[in-house]
């Protein structure tokens, strides 16, 4: 059954990053059809973590592969809040083929699949799991924010600004809404490393090199809370902050997975 | 009654005889009530690039030379002279031309927004009736769903409203922001108020002579400022417009960076309207700095008209299917005399034959009541499903008539169109 529902949401995020990069070049009919194949996806989605959650009797997401589905639906729920509105369509070119790249390594490392027992589960883990990948979903969907930011300053600064005015959100607009989510992001992920450490500390087990990376997660979006809400940064140096911190997010999301999950 | 359109446009006559032919608003009004008197309905529009007086009228010949007659009154033109210009369109091609002027389809400027509003005025003080009415209705329906489903009013026709644009690019709604007006021109104003029409502060006018900058910045609700004290605005401000006479550069890169720290990387929209330029060039260059010149401006208009126009097509099926509802309406209204006269005759047999029937209890007069009025409804729906349908086409008359003619209907007593002011 998590098959006859994953399918349908790979195809419709395969869609609506097609049809975001159409919309790019001629816009209309494509980002409409881009927006719905957002929404049918994530119910596609959302119905496929409805059946594993159904079939587990522990929390089906505690796999790396695992986490990476309960991941994508997390970006494109996030992603959903603005991502319909005509202005943000550009952000969709660069979300929509990520979640569905993401997706897609999900169902090859097996995490689309219904577990009936997942192997481990405590309260701990699910709030260690859901709040650091909720926070991870925020800072890629800022990350997206920054990159449109950077897109939109060069457009600017090389007076290519015509062809899409009025049609694009503001520089103003995409730095406060980049500032803003990872504002709310950032208390997740340190909820979610405490909810981590208290788990390792009744288990026992050593400071690992993807926590550590975490760690250096925090301080960078910690420095950039701190330097754009209490020193007045603005403009590029705060957006290039943002994106420093996402390639920890990478790094941490993709590159160090193994001995964690181990 | 036939829907008729009697006026000329910059299409077809030059601003000499629009100026002598434009009617300032109440005139315009006075006109159509004028001409409409107590048989007629009418409306006039007139602006800048068009005077068009719309009417309904039973001799639509008649009131094709009355509407020649009166333009040429109003302008003070014999009619020879301004006949060649006028233009004359009847029933479907009226409401179209209408339809399409409502979304600025018929403008200088395809899709300026103006021209809505102009429409709106001229029906409200039109004398109008129930075909001008739903004729006005549908064309301003139809430009307020141009403007909503296509791009054409989105972006900027001039060289103001473009750096307006553009500086609502960088800071979103430009509430809060300063802008800080080196000089004053003519395009320099415009633009001023185009920044403070979104809500940006002029906050000062820099000016060589401080007397000249009180002067100037006094209507702008702006503070005076010495041109050699501008490096302290601009570590606040955020739009700078420029606009001297100065033969040279009026701001350097040095003197921009050297406020830069200050601004802590909060972007800097520059304008430079001024030939020769003010603001040195390589500004651009500096990090949070966007500088766009006079030629920068005028190429962003450029762009926009060319993207206006590619709206055009989808904004003209849009105004053709209103002109369409609109005609289909207006074709209804040959049957619609026949359809009520029809039920009219059946309501009144129906009724003549129940009084005659004698020793029903109310009960059985109740139920016959009920029963008889379903027959005749559902005798009825077809024919008056398929009038309607042949109205839309081009048979409805000779429907209408095989109606009368069958079912032995005398001629139909007005359809109760009484024009209102």
């Amino acid at each position: 059954l998590a098959e006859l529902f994953l399918w349908p949401a790979l195809v419709a995020y395969g869609e609506a990053a097609v049809a975001y990069a159409g919309n790019a070049l001629h816009p209309g009919l494509a980002g409409r059809l881009a927006t719905w194949g957002v929404r049918l996806g994530w119910l596609a989605q959302t119905a496929l973590l409805a059946v594993q959650a159904g079939r587990s009797d522990g929390f089906p997401w505690s796999s790396w592969a695992g986490s990476l589905n309960l991941f994508v639906w997390l970006v494109v729920s996030a992603y959903l809040i603005w991502g319909c509105r005509t202005r943000y369509r550009l952000l969709g070119l660069a979300v929509m083929p990520l979640a569905a790249g993401l997706l897609l390594v999900a169902r090859l490392g097996g995490g689309t699949r219904a577990v009936e027992h997942p192997g481990y589960s405590t309260l701990f883990l699910v709030l260690h799991v859901g709040l650091v990948l909720a926070a991870f979903a925020g800072f890629t969907l800022a990350a997206g924010l920054a990159a449109l930011y950077l897109w939109q300053a060069r457009r600017l600064k090389r007076h290519r600004a015509g062809r899409l005015l009025g049609r694009t959100p503001s520089l103003a607009t995409l730095e406060s809404l980049t500032a803003r989510t990872i504002a709310v992001a950032l208390p997740a992920l340190t909820a979610g490393i405490v909810a981590g450490f208290v788990r390792q500390g009744t288990s026992g087990a050593r400071l690992d090199a993807l926590e550590a990376m975490t760690l250096a997660t925090w301080v960078v979006y910690a420095a950039f809370v701190l330097l754009r809400y209490e020193l007045g940064w603005r403009g590029r140096r705060a957006i290039y902050l943002a994106l420093a911190g996402f390639a920890f997010v990478v790094v941490v999301r993709l590159a160090l997975p193994v001995t964690h999950f181990a | 009654m036939t829907l008729l359109l009697v006026g000329l446009s910059h299409r077809v006559a030059p601003v000499e005889l629009r100026e002598r032919v434009a009617l300032p608003g109440p005139q315009a009004g006075e006109l159509a009530h004028r001409f409409a008197g107590d048989r007629r309905e009418a409306a006039c529009l007139s602006t800048c690039n068009r005077t068009e007086l719309y009417t309904v009228a039973e001799d639509a010949d008649e009131a094709e030379r009355d509407a020649v007659e009166a333009l040429c009154l109003a302008a003070g033109f014999g009619a020879e002279e301004l006949r060649p210009v006028l233009y004359r369109m009847r029933d479907e091609a009226a409401a179209l031309h209408l339809c399409r002027v409502a979304a600025g389809l018929d403008s200088m400027v395809p899709g300026e927004g103006e021209i809505l509003g102009q429409v709106r005025a001229a029906y409200e003080a039109g004398t109008t009736g129930p075909v001008l009415d739903r004729l006005f209705h549908q064309a301003l329906h139809a430009g307020k769903k141009v403007r909503a489903e296509t791009a054409i009013s989105e972006s900027p026709a001039s060289v103001s409203s473009a750096a307006a644009a553009l500086a609502g690019q960088v800071f979103g709604d430009l509430s809060g922001c300063r802008v800080l007006l080196i000089g004053a021109g003519k395009i320099s104003e415009l633009t001023a108020r185009s920044l403070a029409a979104r809500g940006a502060a002029i906050s000062f006018v820099a000016n060589r002579s401080l007397d000249r900058a009180k002067q100037l910045a006094r209507p702008l609700g702006a503070e005076p400022l010495a041109l050699d004290r501008i490096d302290e605005e601009l570590g606040r401000a955020d739009v700078v417009l420029s606009s001297t006479s100065a033969p040279g550069f009026v701001l350097d890169r040095e003197r921009v960076e050297g406020v830069l720290a200050r601004r802590k990387g909060r972007p800097l929209f520059l304008i430079d309207v001024a030939v020769p330029r003010d603001l040195d060039p390589a500004i651009d260059g500096l990090e949070g700095c966007y500088l766009y010149d006079i030629d920068d401006l005028e190429t962003v208009v450029a762009e926009s008209l060319a993207s206006r126009r590619r709206e055009v097509t989808q904004a003209e099926a849009i105004v053709a299917a209103e002109a369409e509802r609109f005609r289909a309406w207006q074709s209804s209204l040959e049957v619609v005399p026949a359809i009520a006269s029809l039920r009219a005759r059946a309501e009144e047999i129906r009724v003549a034959e129940l009084s005659r029937a004698r020793g029903l209890s109310d009960r059985e007069r109740q139920a016959a009541e009920s029963i008889t009025a379903r027959v005749l409804d559902k005798l009825l729906h077809l024919p008056t499903v398929r009038l309607k349908e042949a109205a839309a086409g081009a048979d409805g008359a000779v429907y209408a008539e095989a109606v009368r003619h069958l079912f032995g209907l005398g001629d139909d007593a007005g359809s109760g169109r009484h024009p209102r002011q």
